[in-house]
């Protein structure tokens, strides 16, 4: 009898527990939460703020990946498994070339009222998320990837260069001449290299050499046959040649330490790795950086777009979200918190963004550098395999870096795993 | 409720009629296979069927946005002529050489010296189980940091004795080195616990008796104690084997940077199970991936077999 009292007492027990988080489900049934899947850092805790408090019933939750380079085959994988990625995906340049072949996996946002957004971005911007027959949108252009070189005021100082950063941006209107500053700084033995790894280098140079890199627009692998593929490898393998590079990953540990340490003088900076910086170099080397402007002639490195998957359950909202997020105002309050440059000529005009100084890098006026370098921006086609192939020649890369192969050994050895990977 | 019943049984039924005795055979008859069913029902759907449907995928092209058509043995043919998988088979058996022989050897010494009369035993018994408590990946973060090429402490060491610093990613055997380091470190304590637990069951007689012989303690180690604690050195040799050849977690966080799958710029120290993801979740190629799996898991089985016949004909 005892027992039957206990298992009746246990029963009743279950019976308010589970009553319990009825009411607890039902309370809350009214809220949509949205989830919001990023990669480094997109600056929009303040609008998600705004926003929650405009729409009340809907709540944000960002999910972020830190590396871009886990995130893309993480986003991949939701997408094809049709679950896990969320209401609102970003979608980097690179990602967005991979998907614009399966559109059906994004809602066509020009069903969402997207169409009359088209003023509000750069009209190259707004073409690569549009189907080549014009018909669906996949996304909307959050940031372009305008170009800058960051460099340390106080390691320049004791190689005896100039750190004022209108004269560091005169020492080099080109790459070569950037060689040749790298090369007084090496002599001046700091112990700091002048700049982090050819990779990153490598990137920013290839951005600049054509309107497009390993693939041409009907996605052949071209990278044998593109000179500007050449180009920027040769330049890079001449700088790692001169003893430039301080043979560090980039997003590796050591990189991270890097910047706190003070192990490379510069760094190239597209717009979105200003915060990048500033995280890991920490407040107590605030000042310590500046920004001066780009060798060679501007172009786009990266930029990204907002997408919501066809998989939300709660299409409608997302879409309003990410046109919100994206809007010139969405876009100008990204850039004040992160400097991730904005897409939309409106917001690029917009005083906030001209007169915009980074307090933390020495009160450069980011926002007048990146709209300089903007101006000249041209979109570069990049193909689906843009990623693996990038992955493989920057591997090479470092390879010479790490006096394993000669540049010639190591361009072959590119060459072929592209082949194999593209 | 199992009370219940006890308690309600005789006054509802108080002759077993012909159902019950029925029920008490079968009863009998099944139940052992129900008890230990849970386990093989597991197996079933957790270890075989992934492992027949991973040799299903094998055969087709399939990739991210699903099956193409079915390839046959494809897979398997390009696997067989491509560098790069057996680079990492390279990679993997020697850095599973590299890290389990001294593993077991040294894991031997320390089960011996933990098996003698010491003071405050139990505190060194469970101490050398404390590197396998930590976490795989806080284990990797350190270790990285150990063989930091810049600023490491390995580095600074070899400095002192006056040899120049190493590039520990950069060269083959600096970083297979460096991962067995790692591998060793959780593992040894785990192995050295299970000779000791083997060495405790040796009836001391026999050591008594070799000593009135006058065996030495050598002898008596290579003559005694190895032979009878063999069925634990065959155990944690193909446990070793099994591990080793799945290494994967320490020479992915020993690289570095975004394209860390690939085990260092001229994939120096890539592995197959780094191999197979690289294939299968980052290059979408599960096809091909699978086809590396069922490839590791065959060498698995024949490492582990020589393994056994090795360790079979020790003394």
């Amino acid at each position: 009898m005892r027992l039957r009292n206990l298992l009746a007492g246990s029963i009743a027990g279950v019976l308010v527990a589970a009553v319990a988080a009825c009411g607890g489900g039902e309370s809350e049934s009214g809220t949509t939460t949205l989830i919001v899947k990023t990669f480094n850092q997109f600056g929009y805790d303040e609008l998600y703020q705004q926003y929650e408090a405009a729409h009340p019933g809907i709540k944000i939750k960002e999910e972020n990946i830190a590396k871009l380079g886990d995130y893309g085959p993480k986003l991949q994988q939701w997408l094809a498994a049709g679950s896990g990625a969320g209401d609102v995906v970003a979608l980097e340049e690179g990602n967005l070339v991979q998907f614009m072949g399966q559109p059906d996996k994004f809602v066509n946002l020009l069903e969402h009222g997207a169409g009359s957004l088209q003023g509000n971005f750069l009209e190259w911007k707004w073409k690569q998320a549009l189907t080549a027959d014009g018909k669906k949108l996949v996304g909307l252009g959050t940031d372009v990837g305008a170009q800058g070189l960051c460099y340390r005021t106080d390691l320049f100082a004791k190689a005896g260069l100039p750190t004022d950063r209108e004269q560091v941006g005169a020492l080099w209107p080109t790459w070569d001449d950037y060689l040749a500053t790298g090369k007084k700084f090496v002599a001046a033995k700091t112990g700091a290299g002048f700049f982090d790894s050819a990779g990153n280098l490598y990137q920013n140079i290839l951005m600049q050499q054509s309107d497009h890199t390993y693939y041409d627009t009907a996605n052949t692998l071209v990278i044998d046959t593109n000179p500007a593929v050449k180009t920027a490898w040769d330049k890079a393998t001449e700088m790692v040649g001169a003893g430039l590079s301080a043979d560090i990953a980039a997003y590796s540990p050591q990189w991270n330490a890097g910047f706190k340490n003070g192990t490379f003088a510069t760094i190239p900076c597209p717009s979105w790795m200003l915060a990048t910086i500033e995280k890991q170099s920490g407040p107590e080397n605030a000042g310590k950086w500046d920004v001066a402007k780009v060798p060679g002639n501007g172009a786009v490195r990266g930029g990204s777009f907002l997408a919501v998957p066809t998989q939300s359950k709660h299409q409608a909202q997302a879409a309003e979200l990410a046109a919100f997020l994206t809007s010139p105002k969405g876009q100008t309050t990204a850039f004040k918190a992160k400097n991730n440059f904005p897409s939309s000529p409106q917001a690029i005009d917009d005083p906030a963004v001209k007169s915009f100084t980074n307090p933390y890098f020495s009160n450069a006026p980011v926002g007048r550098i990146f709209g300089d370098s903007v101006k000249a921006l041209t979109p570069v086609y990049l193909g689906p395999g843009n990623l693996a192939v990038g992955d493989r020649v920057t591997a090479a890369l470092t390879a010479v870096e790490q006096g394993k192969l000669t540049p010639d050994a190591a361009w072959a050895k590119a060459l072929e795993d592209a082949r194999r990977a593209g | 409720m199992v009370a219940d019943l006890h308690v309600r049984a005789p006054r509802t039924a108080p002759d077993p009629g012909p159902t019950t005795r029925w029920w008490t055979r079968a009863d009998r008859r099944v139940s052992p296979y129900v008890f230990i069913a849970p386990f093989f029902v597991i197996f079933t759907v957790f270890g075989l069927y992934p492992l027949a449907y991973t040799a299903w995928v094998s055969l087709h092209d399939w990739g991210i946005a699903g099956e193409t058509g079915f390839v046959g043995l494809d897979n398997y043919a390009t696997l067989m002529a491509d560098p790069d998988f057996w680079n990492a088979v390279v990679n993997t058996l020697g850095m599973f050489v590299m890290a389990t022989v001294p593993q077991l050897v040294f894991a031997l010494i320390l089960a011996t010296l933990l098996n003698q009369p010491l003071r405050g035993r139990t505190l060194f018994r469970l101490g050398v189980l404390a590197p396998i408590v930590t976490s795989v990946a806080a284990v990797g973060i350190v270790f990285s940091q150990i063989y930091d090429r810049d600023a490491g402490v390995a580095n600074g060491l070899l400095g002192l004795i006056g040899v120049d610093p190493i590039d520990w990613r950069a060269g083959r055997l600096p970083s297979w080195f460096a991962i067995s380091t790692m591998v060793d470190w959780r593992w040894t304590g785990y192995n050295s616990l299970i000779y000791l637990a083997a060495m405790q069951t040796v009836p001391r007689v026999l050591y008594e008796a070799a000593a009135i012989d006058g065996a030495s303690r050598t002898r008596q180690f290579f003559s005694i104690t190895i032979p009878m604690i063999k069925p634990s050195l065959i155990f944690t040799v193909i446990i070793s084997t099994i591990g080793g050849l799945q290494l994967f977690t320490e020479p992915l966080i020993f690289g570095q940077g975004d394209f860390a799958i690939s085990g260092g710029s001229l994939r120096q120290f890539q592995t197959v199970s780094m191999y197979m993801f690289e294939n299968a979740f980052r290059d979408f190629d599960y096809g091909y991936g699978a086809a590396v799996a069922w490839m590791i898991f065959m060498l698995i089985m024949v490492v582990a077999l020589i393994n056994y016949l090795i360790t079979r004909r020790m003394r």
